[in-house]
């Protein structure tokens, strides 16, 4: 009996296909694939049920239909194409099977309905799953990427680092941090370290107190921390919440605090009126260091 | 006014959307930058509390039209453990987690209106109002 459900629908698959195409280009005029080229979509149709039936001749899932599937997901088709198409093709085939005879019972019926969901099934599972592991693929890479960006510290002159923070901080983030923090102040051998928080949109009691330990910790070593981009709004914020900074120094600007990391290391920046000397000096003082 | 009203928090990266939203909404309703940042902050703490104590709940926001006035209020809500002892957590500088122990006093001086309802074993709700100016 199921072979001759299949046999059905491979004898008439030209009938099945044009349906289908019929129907998959009537829906896409209020569609999401508006913004593909006609020749584009319709090869791709041409294809996708090639697939299709390629996958119920051999019966399992081809190779054919993982190439396809790959491909779709590098061009971005979207997935509601994919699942549209496939259920609209299970509608089309029985429609088409039930069509073929006059007297139908429900014996039969439940037979064709059993035969085409386990051919149409797995197919969709099948690019379910290619689709949602791209897209977990490239969810993962960007949080490596977005860890490697988290918290960069760059020295900038001898004994002066900066660590920019830009967004927003959690637990995980608070921790890397702390550990970058202390490992490049000694590997820096850093005696001042600026935290500029310009770019933080909101300083809550958790990031405040992820912040005072990170300066005690950096204090403890020995070296001193300086606290710089506190914007107006977020320095009433934390007077609000009643968070005590006083422990170390705090800053505006990266500038400010740039300018008193100098003091601190016993420099100060000169105005030359001679710009060839200052460039000298420059070139002096690069070379001394 | 028509906008999602809740955001569950069930994950910490949840704090962050309630946050946005209620940043949003209060740009839309025409809150200046420092209020801007107080709102934010204090949804930050009290959706910080419920992922810390509660492990999930969720934050509401509702636009109050008065007629000399109008607000934005944040409701927190969770089914968690609920407070003990609602005078001790007001206090500035108790925690139970280690932390600076500033989150629920510091809500309150955030924002202009402050109620909480804890029952032991039950959870715990709170309504924070910012009257824009």
């Amino acid at each position: 009996m199921p072979t001759r459900v299949n046999k059905i629908i491979m004898e008439n698959s030209d009938v099945i296909i044009k349906n289908w195409l019929e129907i998959v280009s009537e829906k896409r005029k209020n569609d999401y694939t508006s913004s593909i080229s006609e020749d584009l979509f319709q090869s791709t149709n041409r294809e996708f049920v090639n697939v299709i039936f390629d996958s119920l001749d051999q019966q399992s899932l081809t190779k054919g239909l993982e190439a396809f599937s790959e491909r779709l997901v590098n061009l971005g088709w979207p997935l509601s194409y994919l699942t549209d198409g496939l259920q609209t093709f299970r509608r089309v085939t029985i429609d088409f099977v039930l069509g073929q005879n006059e007297k139908i019972d429900t014996d039969f019926f439940s037979i064709i309905l059993d035969r085409v969901d386990s051919w149409v099934d797995p197919i969709i599972n099948k690019l379910v799953n290619e689709y949602s592991g791209s897209w977990e693929h490239t969810v993962s890479l960007q949080r490596v990427a977005l860890q490697e960006l988290s918290a960069p510290l760059i020295p900038v002159m001898r004994n002066i680092t900066i660590m920019p923070l830009i967004g927003t901080i959690d637990t995980e983030r608070a921790k890397q941090i702390m550990e970058n923090l202390l490992e490049g102040v000694i590997k820096h051998n850093a005696e001042v370290v600026l935290i500029d928080i310009t770019g933080v949109p909101v300083v809550d009691t958790m990031v405040a107190h992820h912040i005072i330990q990170a300066a005690e910790a950096v204090r403890l070593i020995g070296s001193t921390c300086i606290l710089v981009g506190i914007r107006p709004e977020i320095a009433q914020t934390i007077v609000n919440l009643g968070i005590d900074l006083g422990k170390f120094p705090t800053k505006s600007s990266l500038r400010k605090g740039f300018e008193t990391a100098l003091e601190l290391t016993g420099r100060t920046i000169h105005r030359e009126s001679n710009k060839e000397e200052v460039i000298e000096d420059i070139i002096g003082s690069i070379e001394k260091e | 006014m028509d906008f999602k009203p809740c955001v569950n928090i069930n994950k910490e990266l949840d704090i962050v959307g309630a946050r946005q939203l209620g940043r949003t909404r209060a740009k839309e309703l025409g809150f200046g930058t420092v209020d801007q940042a107080r709102i934010a902050t204090a949804i930050s703490e009290l959706a910080r509390n419920i992922y810390l104590y509660a492990g999930k709940g969720k934050v509401c926001f509702e636009v109050i039209d008065q007629l000399d006035k109008q607000g934005l209020k944040v409701v927190a809500s969770d089914e968690g453990p609920g407070i003990r002892d609602i005078s001790q957590v007001m206090q500035d500088g108790y925690s139970t987690s280690g932390g600076l122990g500033a989150g629920l006093p510091g809500v309150k001086r955030l924002m202009d209106h402050f109620e909480i309802h804890s029952e032991w074993g039950k959870g715990t709700e709170i309504q924070a109002i910012k009257w824009v100016r």
